[in-house]
């Protein structure tokens, strides 16, 4: 079996983020309890270990093709798809009034983990479709909802998000594609967009492009960007699909990794023949598009989660089977029992444990924020998930390709070969921290709009949790030192804190160690999950002596292991010189 | 026709087995359980049969300690209607199975039971076999091919050598063998709809059964590890390697 999902630590973390955030206490939530959420895993797991884990390789090796415009997937995709969409996966956290089974995200996180594990490449169309249906459905009127949502939340068409051009990648604000007015209502779109994930493919009827793009009286820069629907075939008035809307893959890149998931060029209008609906109102495109970027940035944050445990999990596999110099008094052993390969594997195991913790606890905070009525408390929630999106997305990507890396060396040669597979999934991980904005993106989105535009306000939050989760793990006596060991590390932090919001603090400056800060940041969340996961185990050791034994280990060497790099960042912050604006290249 | 199918708890079929440290059983304190993956492809028959018209009713049943629970619902997912589980936290030995089974039959006046032919964990194979025996009605054991037929059922049966097939007059007893057919995944909207199936809970005593204990189980062993392989260098080392060192020719 080439993955299998890790259904025990799943279970655990699910319940550690559904008691933190007190899920319980929500009546809207009752028909969505934790054997459920058990019994939807335990299915999620056939259908990723069994239908995309197989294809998964085949993905990889034989990639897409186009051939006279057409995009055609990789064998087994479309049928693959079908079977995704049938059996409901597709509607997961879909909403129920267009036909999805709107579950709550806590149980959602986990299978989306499990999909992107088995099969990152081909799940891809997933997350389009989640922030598609709720950008139409935030900002579209009645018309367009009518007519687009049940056939997204269904899966008969699906969503491709086109705002990258050649000249605005992370800028945005310079793309040029246009919009114009035409008497009925309806847009003239005509532009080049590249990146396209799954722009053109063959594994439904129809896709609706959302595409950005400019009318001529906008205003310059972001400012003056709207957002359209550009199906792929027009949708009547009745909802019935007419003719072809002139849009034209006119490439597919040939790509480091996911092969299996068509990165298109697109060209809207070339025969002025290309339309787009309106949604929302002119010049608020990139505002709509934010839900779709935050949606899309912690799905690719749990990507980071999903590819470190499948790296581990070949690792581990290998590490057993791989027989290689011997140990005194074993003579010829596995692997495994060399103590730099388990560091490395400790290494991949504890990081990809801490940052799932952090990703079912994000996604617990969206379901405490949905289900709330008390207005106070959901906008406290909505600025920490607001914070810790960058955090989750940024670190758990770079993170993940540091696994990917260990996992390559655990391997030895066999790493670097192709055929074991793990190959892939160094190269899979590379985009990670390239799309949904870069790393560098992310951390220039945290330093100025998370952290210093309120005055740090919403990090002293997330601080405060920090503090009573170590206060609580310091009475226990196993755990005392590791509690206030991370105390140190947070007066570090608010260190680097008054350092970052000091009237004198010189923004180039920051700028060059915003990088080290997110991932200093994304240490100590990652370092606090497992504190707290570890507090958990000591409470129920006597259940499972193995497992929650285990836990507190892995704690205790990300503790040792891991965390002192990230407080080497703090360091690093504290010390920004100005190096990088004197250097002449 | 209302159909009865079994539904056996069982450790999943991807987890390594640990033996108890005293070597007194398997240790199953946190490790996933699954249905056995006989009795996913008698729910599998028994929904098809009901998907074709045939059936008017599936019911799941399952004799176990109250986790068996968990396993109902799956069943409930697929596509059964109701499920009974008779609750026991004592050992499931075959013969308190089929006696229980036995008096579900008579109460529920089903006309067909469909059985896995045996479950992993333990390997008996005869839950089905003493089910028609203690009810004195047919039994097509075996069974990959399953054809109802008015009063009857034609069940083909895989046999030593080959197929063969036999004829039973309902009420009647089947045992699934592995190519019977291919099992389904569960949909996530029948995975909710399951929870509001209805699962009735009984026990050997209301059913009237007896459970005695018939099995002792003396001590469980975790298999040999094997021995790495070696590379011979010619046909003739290798006969002389099975005749001296394999004594298998
Ligand atoms: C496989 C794949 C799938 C994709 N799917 C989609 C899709 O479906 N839809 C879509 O619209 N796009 C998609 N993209 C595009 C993707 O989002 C962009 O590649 C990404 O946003 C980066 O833009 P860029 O490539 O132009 O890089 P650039 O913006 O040129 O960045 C290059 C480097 O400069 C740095 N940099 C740039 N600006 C700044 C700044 N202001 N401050 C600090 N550093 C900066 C970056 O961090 C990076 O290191 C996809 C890309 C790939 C490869």
């Amino acid at each position: 079996m080439s993955y299998l999902a890790p259904y025990r630590d799943m279970q655990s973390l699910m319940r550690q983020a559904h008691q933190a955030l007190g899920l319980s206490q929500f009546s809207s939530l009752d028909d969505y309890d934790l054997d459920l959420a058990d019994a939807i895993i335990d299915e999620a797991n056939k259908f990723a270990s069994q239908v995309l884990a197989p294809l998964n390789q085949v993905g990889d090796t034989v990639g897409c093709r186009l051939e006279d415009g057409q995009v055609l997937t990789p064998p087994g995709w479309k049928e693959a798809y079908q079977q995704f969409c049938e059996a409901g996966w597709l509607g997961l956290a879909l909403p129920e009034e267009y036909g999805g089974q709107g579950l709550p995200k806590y149980i959602a996180q986990p299978v989306n983990e499990m999909w992107q594990s088995s099969n990152l490449a081909f799940v891809m169309f997933a997350a389009l479709a989640q922030g598609g249906t709720e950008i139409l459905q935030k900002f579209a009127n009645d018309d367009i909802k009518d007519r687009y949502l049940s056939r997204i939340v269904s899966g008969e068409w699906t969503v491709a998000m086109a705002l990258t051009e050649p000249n605005a990648g992370s800028d945005l604000g310079v793309l040029t594609t246009k919009a114009l007015r035409q008497s009925d209502g309806t847009y003239q779109i005509k532009g080049q967009k590249i990146y396209i994930t799954y722009g053109e493919h063959d594994m439904a009827e129809n896709i609706v492009h959302l595409v950005l793009a400019r009318t001529p009286d906008a205003p310059s820069g972001s400012r003056g960007l709207s957002l359209f629907a550009v199906p792929k075939y027009r949708v009547q008035d009745d909802g019935q699909l007419s003719e072809f809307n002139d849009i034209r893959c006119t490439g597919i890149e040939h790509k480091t990794g996911l092969h299996g998931s068509p990165t298109c060029s697109i060209s809207y209008g070339d025969k002025d023949a290309c339309i787009g609906e309106l949604i929302g109102e002119e010049n608020q495109g990139l505002k709509a598009m934010f839900i779709l970027m935050n949606e899309a940035r912690l799905s690719c944050g749990l990507q980071g989660v999903a590819l470190g445990e499948l790296a581990f999990q070949k690792s581990l596999t290998y590490a057993h089977e791989r027989v290689q110099g011997s140990i005194a008094g074993q003579g010829r052993v596995a692997i495994i029992e060399h103590p730099d390969v388990r560091r490395m594997l400790l290494d991949m195991r504890s990081q990809t444990y801490a940052l799932r913790a952090l990703g079912y606890r994000i996604a617990a905070m969206i379901d405490a924020k949905e289900n709330s009525d008390d207005h106070q408390h959901v906008s406290r929630v909505a600025q920490q998930i607001a914070l810790l999106t960058p955090i989750f997305k940024g670190f758990a990507t770079e993170q993940a390709n540091l696994t990917a890396g260990s996992a390559i060396q655990v391997f030895g040669g066999m790493g670097f070969v192709e055929e074991t597979g793990i190959a892939q999934v160094m190269r899979d991980a590379r985009i990670t921290t390239i799309y949904e904005g870069t790393t560098g993106i992310q951390a220039k989105d945290l330093l100025h709009r998370k952290v210093r535009l309120d005055q740090g306000a919403a990090l002293d939050e997330l601080l405060a949790s920090m503090r009573t989760d170590a206060s609580l793990a310091q009475s226990n006596a196993d755990l005392g030192l590791l509690a206030e060991r991370f105390e140190g590390v947070l007066n570090t932090l608010e260190k680097v804190q008054r350092h970052i919001l000091s009237d004198q603090a010189d923004i180039t400056e920051l700028d060059a160690v915003a990088v080290p800060y997110l991932m200093a940041l994304g240490g100590i969340c990652s370092a606090w999950q497992l504190l707290t996961s570890a507090y958990r185990a000591a409470e129920q050791q006597d259940q499972d002596k193995e497992y929650f034994g285990n836990v507190m280990l892995l704690a205790s060497f990300y503790f040792n292991n891991q965390l002192p790099k990230f407080e080497a960042s703090l360091h690093t912050v504290l010390q920004s010189g100005s190096e990088v604006s004197q250097y002449r290249f | 026709m209302k159909i009865l199918v079994g539904v056996k708890r069982v450790i999943d079929y991807n987890v390594k087995v640990r033996v108890k440290a005293d070597n007194s059983d398997v240790d199953l304190s946190n490790t996933k359980m699954a249905i056995n993956p006989f009795c996913e492809i008698a729910v599998e028959e028994a929904i098809r049969l009901k998907e074709a018209g045939i059936a008017s009713e599936v019911i799941a049943v399952s004799v176990g300690t109250s986790a068996c629970q968990e396993q109902l619902r799956t069943a409930l997912a697929l596509g059964a209607d109701r499920a009974i589980l008779v609750e026991s936290d004592a050992a499931v030995e075959p013969l308190n199975v089929a006696k229980a089974f036995a008096k579900v039959m008579e109460q529920e006046q089903a006309d067909l039971v469909i059985l896995g032919k045996q479950s992993i964990d333990s390997d008996n194979n005869q839950v089905g076999q003493m089910l028609a025996a203690l009810t004195k009605r047919p039994q097509g054991t075996f069974a990959s091919k399953v054809d109802v037929e008015g009063q009857s059922v034609a069940v083909t049966r895989e046999i030593d050598g080959g197929l063969r097939t036999v004829k039973l007059a309902l009420p009647a007893i089947v045992t699934t063998d592995l190519r019977l057919n291919e099992p389904r995944f569960a949909k996530l909207p029948d995975i909710m709809k399951a929870k509001r199936k209805p699962l009735d809970t009984t026990s050997f005593a209301d059913l009237g059964v007896k459970a005695k204990q018939h099995i002792q189980l003396d001590k469980v062993e975790a298999p040999a590890a094997r021995q790495g392989g070696v590379k011979v260098a010619s046909v003739d080392e290798l006969i002389q390697k099975l005749k001296d060192e394999a004594k298998v020719i």
